[in-house]
Order: C-alpha cells, then structure tokens, then sequence
C-alpha cells in the first residue's frame, strides 16, 4: 500500500495524534496569517465555490430570460450585465484558479512529500492579491454593474459602454497577479522540493499537468496584464491604442486579448486532465497506461497554445493567410489531446474499475471531454467556422471543455480528495444522485445548444427568432436539473462536514504520496520526510503477487 | 402559410440558399462523420471497459502492461493525417469564400449601433434591407461607425466581422427566391439582438425594376406624396427633422411649405418647390439662421420622381 520506507507504519508518534493542519491553531486571525499550503488550499476552495455560485446564479437568469423570445424577466441592459458577469465570473473567480490554486496547493506539497511550498508567504499574498482583484470585481458589480461581455473587446469597451469597466479589469489585472505568484510558486517548488527518491518520472501524472499549466500562467499572464492596462489608459486617458477615432486598431486588442486567453484555456483545462488520470489510475487500481505520453502531452498542450490564438479570430477581418496559418497549428491541439484521451482509455484497460463518486466524475469527464474535444474540430475548420463562429455552436463547445471536462473534473477531485482535507467521508447515495443530476441536466442544457447553433443562432441575443424558441426553453428546462444538481451536491458535502464518518488514511488504496499520511494531515504533512522508491502508480511487490 | 425567417435545409443546417453553402455543408459533414465515428469508437471502448473490468473484488487480475510503443506511435500518427486532411477540406472552401468573382455587384455596407445601411451602384440606398439580385455575385464592402460588428446570413454560410476604421469584403451568390434574415454576430450593446435585417432575393429584372423604381414584385407605383412620406423615414429625412414643429438638428417640416425663413446671411427665403430641390442637392446654400450647416448632399441619391414625391408630400405636412 506504500510505497515508502518511513511512511509504511503510518502510526504516527503520540505527541502528533490527535493533531491536524484545521486544529493545530484556532481562531480567523490564525487563518488569515496562515503560511500553511493546506489552509492557503482551503481559503482557495472556498473562494472559488463562491465564484461559482455567483457565476451559477447568473447563468441560471441568463438561462430563464432566455426561456421567451421577448423579454421574459429583465431588460436588455440587465441581461447583457447578466451574461458578461456569467462568463466573468466564472472565468476569473473560478475555472483559472479552481484546480491549481485549491487542489494544487493543498496537495502539490503533499504529493511530492515536501512540507510546504517553496515560497510560502508568496503563497498567502497571491490570495491576498486574488480577494483583493476579486473586490474590484464585486465592486463594479455593484457600482453599476459591466456589459462588454468577459472579452472586453474595443471600442465597446473603451469607448462606448457607460459600465463600471476599469473596475471590473483592475480587478482582472490583479487576480492575474496572484496567477504569476502561483504558477511561480508551483515551478519551484517541484524543481527543489522532491522528496529523496522522487525523479521526475515518479512524480504523480496531476503534478505535471499543473507544471505545464504554472508555465503558461506565468508566461501569458503579464500580456493580458498589459493589454487591460492599455485598454484602462484609452478608456480613462483617451490615449489612442485600439480606439480607431483615436487612431488605434480594434484587431489589435483582439490578437493581444487571446494571446493570453487562448493559453487561458489551457490553464483551465490542464489541471482538470491532471485531476482525471488521478482518479482513473486510483479508482481502477491499474498504472497509469503511457505515463511519459501523458507528461509530455500536457507540455506539448503548453507549447502549442501559446501559437493558435489567432482561431479566435478567422473573420475578425486578420489576413486570410494568418487564418489559414493558425488553422493549421490549431489542428495539432488535436494530437496531444487525442494521445491522452486513448491513455486514459488504456488505463481502464485491464483494470479493476470500481463506480466510486470520484470515478463517475472521471468517467463523465471521459465522455463529456470526447464531445467537447471533437466538436472543436468543427471551429478549427476554416469553411465550417465561417458557418459556426459567433453562434451557439460555440457556446456549446466551450462549455463542454470549460464546464463539462473541467468543472467536472474539479468536482472529482473534490469529491477524490475531500476525505483527505476533511477527515470526513460523505453521503455516497446522495453524491451520486447530485452527480447524475448535474451530468443529465448538464447535456440537456449544451447539447440543445449545439443545434441550435448550426441552425443559426447568434450568442450573446437577448432577443432571437420565434423560431428558435422550443429549443432555448428546453435549453433552460435543462439548466434548472444542472442547477439541482450541484445543489445536492453542495448539501451533501455541507452535511459531511458536520455529521461525515470520520476518513482512514487512504480510503481509495491509492499509491500516490498524500494517502500515505493521516486525514486530515498534519501542519508539517508528514512526521519523518517520506523516501521514494517506487514509481508513482507502482504497488510494493507482494500486492501484486 | 408564414415561413420561417431562416428555412432549414436538414436537422443540423438552414437551407442551402447561396453557392458557397452546399461546398461549407459538406465540409460539415466531413467532420461531422468523422465526429460519430471517433466518438462511437472511443465511448465504445469505454463502455466495454466498464462492463468487463468492474471490480468483482480484491483479488482481481490487474493488468500492468504499462505502455505500448506501436499504439502510443499509431495513435499519434493516424489522427495527425486525419486532421490535416481536415485542415485543407477547410481551406479550400475558405479560399472559394475569401475571393469574389471579378463581376461582383458592389454592395457599400455600413454598419452602425443599430442599423444597417446599404447603398447601391446607383446611389439607391437600402436601410435594414438587403436587396439583391439572384444569380449574380454580390460582394459587400463593409465598415463600421462605431463599434464592431458581424455580418452573418445562416442560409448564406456568409460571416465577416465590420470593423471601424477599416473596410472588410464578403461575397455570396444567392440561389434561391426567398427572404431571409441577416444577423449582426458580434455584440455590440443594448441593440445587438434586434440588430438584424431582411434580406429579399430577387430575379435580375425584378431587382433591375427595383433600383429604377423602388418597386419590388407586386408593388404599384405610390402617389407621389406617399411616396415621399415614405422617404422621409427611408432617406432618415427624420432623424433632423420633426413633423409636430419640435427642434431637432434642422428646422421641423410642419408647416414648411410657404414658410418664409430667415437665412443666415440675413436674407430671407419663402420655401418653395425651387428651394427644397435646392436644399436636397446643395443644402448648405442657404441654410436657415441658427441651425447647423451639417446637412449631407442628396445629390445623386435621390431620383427627379423622389425629389417630386418629397416635395408633394412636404406641401401635406401642415
């Protein structure tokens, strides 16, 4: 079960039992000047729930103006504030920090058996920074709220829209901070703090996929830094960047706002892989199948994004030959991501699968990944995305990959990894019923999309055709299960906070180096540093005799 | 029966109505096929999986094969052809769409917050309403007054992006006889959902009459008054001028005719038909005392019969 000589009596030493990083200290203050990794996670997690509670409640009344084809509960200015805080929301105070910054700081230390990251008080200012970029945020929420959608694109937002628009893109700017200081942390820590033993190859999968995703965060971060910058000083100073009655170029703003946000996805995305070969190897107790291929695909992912972002923009008015450039490139997005689907695929292979919570999510993300990794091939097409490109085939797509293959890995691992952090087990009858909910009432709401956009539905209409009506009102009968869903889901990990069973060590028979400590762990994670020498997914020799 | 705005053509797509759509379709259901198949095959595997290697108990067989250098070779290998072959089935409709044909009809578009504008060769100009001829390539040439826009026709396959400061080309050729609707797919405020426009496909001679006369098929030439009441609101005459005697840009039209205005040389005029021919085609002649010199030139854009019809219809505006 361990695979490590110090850690194989997990008996801890009596001055230690009993103690745990929640009890160790009490009191908010010892929160609010923590150093520790774990509660740093902890602070994280609930930030980013509540980001996307925020970001569920307007997507639930983007969802419900849109059951009419008129005005069904608010005005056009009320709905267009709706959906750009939607996909703010969920962007920003979400899906970029959701895995890293909660999972990926609670357990990075953990999984390479070191103490704490390598720089733990920069740890505690980049949340400092994210709550306070994510005030600015709130605060033009309420000091009149934003309309440009979460792109920003110009002139609309630096010239015409009369929204609090340098409010809400301070705050972007300074929650990209805190993604710098993060991604930073995460590089060095896995270069320098490797217990003895842990070469790179025996590092678990999850850990590579959040190096990949660190090296994109730190560098495209600063580019969306600068570009809402450029857009504060035109909006605010009238200097002529991208405002063409200034002299600027709207297309510009375009090429520097997806030079980060392409890369962005993949800072989504990433992490949620990571998450997924977890749960996949774990629940089915089988190695990883085509370890280095799935390593090194998370760092072609890395690469390649960094030269697609033009596909944003095939008929911004770019040359065509810079179209049909990054169409090309964009196709090879493709490879990386196809060798890990079929790894994932051979993983199960062989193994012993067992339908825990986790493992439902894994396997969603299996199949909701698929669609939302094949109907990209659709957008990449030049010609069909002449068709596609701005309606709701697009709004469809990235769902898939942002909420069906990310939320729903982030929601794995919680789920994989929440008697860890709690030393609490859940309600497993009730996780599963919030999980078939979210994952039913999920394809209900975005696979309608998807025809309603190759029939020609523009997104971001508060507006549209009767004859698009039926399928928006099932869209949105859709989107009422999806929220139930997640609502139990809260429920049932709110009720095992309070009344779980208490949780062993390593509930799941996991290899990897975080079960090998107590639940909840200690503040110094492990009594004696742990030593390495098995591969990451590899059993002792006379388990798997 | 009232058709659709857009007609579907099959589940997936709106009807084919212009020559470029069939080539995109296709493409579409290329990937599209290509799609169900990678997918069946994949979700397959993972179901068969499931079923076969559900953990029976602690004692199960487990496989530690752990890699496999000809499928790690053959499954990067075989999707990589797969996606460049996709990548030119793309390209090749997309160069067909990116080139107009050399005897296009020039189409100017203007598009604004939220309203588009078209004007013809002839200096006919069309507002939220696309009219063109079937059969003929039409190429738009396009740009933005404020912020940015899209074009996008669903039955056309047709979308571009109008952008201020610079102009932006599309071309289609239409096939069939049908309105249909146009979209503005890039969001741009409070009016971008009602930013739309009926596009009306007629037959060469029919679109020839409609440029001479403004007549569509079936439509009987107005009483010249009513036809410039009409241009009144078509032309934007009414965007400067009030017919209830309120001040906006210009000089409201109750009671204009054989009002006797004070000009801003200090002369004064009595509107007449002489001085409104003359206000329309060089309106910054004599242009009446406290109002600005900012009226545009209506020279070229209106007919002998419009300027008639206006002038009929001002001498009703009492």
């Amino acid at each position: 079960m361990a695979n490590t000589a110090t850690v194989d009596e997990l008996g801890h030493s009596p001055e230690v039992q009993g103690k745990n990083y929640l009890n160790q200290t009490a009191g908010v203050w010892s929160w609010l000047t923590t150093v520790d990794h774990k509660r740093i996670g902890i602070m994280y997690l609930v930030t980013v729930l509540v980001g996307f509670g925020l970001g569920g409640i307007f997507a639930l009344l983007v969802r419900l103006e849109l059951l009419t084809a008129k005005k069904t509960i608010m005005d056009a200015t009320q709905y267009n504030q709706a959906f750009t805080l939607h996909g703010a929301a969920m962007v920003f105070l979400f899906i970029i920090p959701s895995i890293p910054a909660s999972l990926g700081n609670f357990f990075l230390p953990l999984m390479i058996g070191a103490k704490d990251v390598a720089f733990p008080k920069l740890n505690l200012l980049s949340l400092y920074l994210f709550w306070i970029g994510a005030v600015f945020m709130l605060a033009a929420i309420v000091t009149g709220g934003v309309d440009t959608g979460w792109t920003f694109y110009v002139p609309y937002a630096s010239g015409v829209s009369t929204t609090s628009v340098i409010s809400a893109t301070f705050g972007v700017f300074v929650m990209g901070f805190s993604s710098i200081l993060t991604g930073l942390n995460f590089i060095v820590t896995l270069h320098k703090l490797r217990a003895p033993g842990m070469s790179w190859y025996r590092m678990p999968l999850f850990l590579w996929s959040l190096y990949a995703t660190s090296i994109i965060q730190v560098l495209a971060t600063p580019v969306l830094g600068i570009t809402l910058l450029l857009l504060i000083f035109e909006r605010a100073f009238h200097i002529g960047i991208f405002d063409p009655t200034l002299g600027g170029d709207p297309v510009l703003f375009q090429h520097f706002f997806w030079f980060y946000s392409h890369p962005a996805v993949y800072i989504m995305i990433l992490p949620g892989m990571g998450v997924a070969t977890e749960i996949l190897t774990t629940h089915s107790k089988r190695r990883v199948f085509g370890y280095k291929a799935i390593a090194f695909s998370s760092v072609a992912i890395a690469l390649v994004s960094f030269l697609v972002w033009g596909h944003h923009m095939f008929v911004s008015g770019q040359s065509e030959l810079s179209s049909a450039i990054f169409s090309f490139l964009t196709f090879f997005v493709a490879i990386p991501s196809g060798v890990k689907m079929f790894n994932w695929l051979g993983t199960l292979w062989g193994g012993s699968i067992k339908f825990t919570v986790p493992m439902l999510y894994g396997i969603a993300f299996l199949f909701l990944f698929g669609i939302g990794g094949l109907t990209g091939l659709f957008l990449g097409t030049l010609s069909v995305d002449l068709h596609l490109h701005d309606t709701y085939f697009v709004v469809a797509h990235f769902h898939y990959v942002m909420m069906g293959s990310t939320a729903i890995a982030f929601f794995g691992g919680l789920h994989h990894w929440w008697p860890k952090m709690t030393g609490k087990m859940y309600d497993e009858k009730l996780a599963r019923v919030g999980f078939a909910l979210t994952f039913i009432g999920f394809n209900w709401t975005f696979f309608t999309q998807f025809i309603l956009g190759t029939r020609g539905m523009p997104r971001r209409y508060y507006n549209y055709l009767d004859q698009f009506q039926p399928l928006h009102a099932f869209s949105t009968y859709g989107s009422w299960v999806l929220g139930t869903g997640f609502l139990i889901t809260f429920i049932c990990l709110a009720r095992s906070l309070k009344s779980g069973a208490p949780a062993p060590a390593n509930p799941w028979d996991s290899t990897t180096l975080e079960w090998q400590t107590q639940s909840p762990p200690i503040t110094e994670n492990f009594e004696k540093a742990p030593i390495v020498t098995l591969d990451a997914y590899e059993r002792p020799a006379e388990e798997t005799a | 029966m009232r058709l659709d705005p857009i007609e579907l053509g099959s589940f997936w797509m709106p009807k084919q109505s212009s020559t470029i759509a069939e080539e995109i379709d296709t493409a579409y259901y290329i990937v599209y096929w290509l799609d169900v198949v990678m997918f069946v095959l994949l979700m397959g595997a993972l179901a068969y999986f499931m079923y076969k290697y559900k953990r029976r108990g602690p004692k199960d067989k487990l496989s530690d094969v752990t890699h496999s250098t000809t499928l790690e070779i053959s499954w990067t290998i075989i999707p990589s052809i797969l996606v460049i072959a996709l990548f030119f089935v793309g390209l090749k409709g997309w160069m067909k769409a990116m080139v107009a044909p050399g005897n296009a009809l020039e189409i100017r578009t203007t598009a604004e917050m939220y309203m588009w504008t078209f004007t013809y060769p002839n200096g006919n100009v069309s507002v939220n309403e696309l009219v063109v001829p079937k059969g003929q390539p039409v190429k738009l040439i396009m740009s933005s007054k404020d912020v940015l826009h899209s074009f996008f026709v669903p039955e056309f396959r047709v979308k571009q992006d109008v952008v201020p400061g610079t102009y932006t080309t599309v071309w289609f050729e239409a096939t069939e006889n049908r309105d249909t609707i146009l979209f503005c797919t890039e969001y741009c405020g409070v009016g971008h959902s009602d930013m739309m426009a009926k596009v009306l496909v007629l037959d060469k001679p029919e679109y020839d009459q409609w440029q001479e006369t403004g007549l569509k098929p079936g439509e009987k030439p107005l009483p010249p008054a009513e036809l410039g009441k009409k241009l009144y609101a078509t032309r934007s005459c009414n965007t400067c001028h009030s017919l209830d005697g309120s001040r906006i840009q210009g000089p409201t039209f109750k009671g204009v005719f054989g009002r006797t205005e004070q000009i801003a040389d200090g002369s004064s005029i009595k509107v007449d038909e002489n001085y409104i021919r003359e206000s329309l085609l060089e309106p910054n002649k004599k242009v009446v005392q406290g109002y600005p010199a900012v009226m545009p030139t209506y020279k070229g854009l209106l007919k002998e019969t419009d300027i008639d019809a206006i002038i009929a219809y001002l001498k009703t505006v009492q």
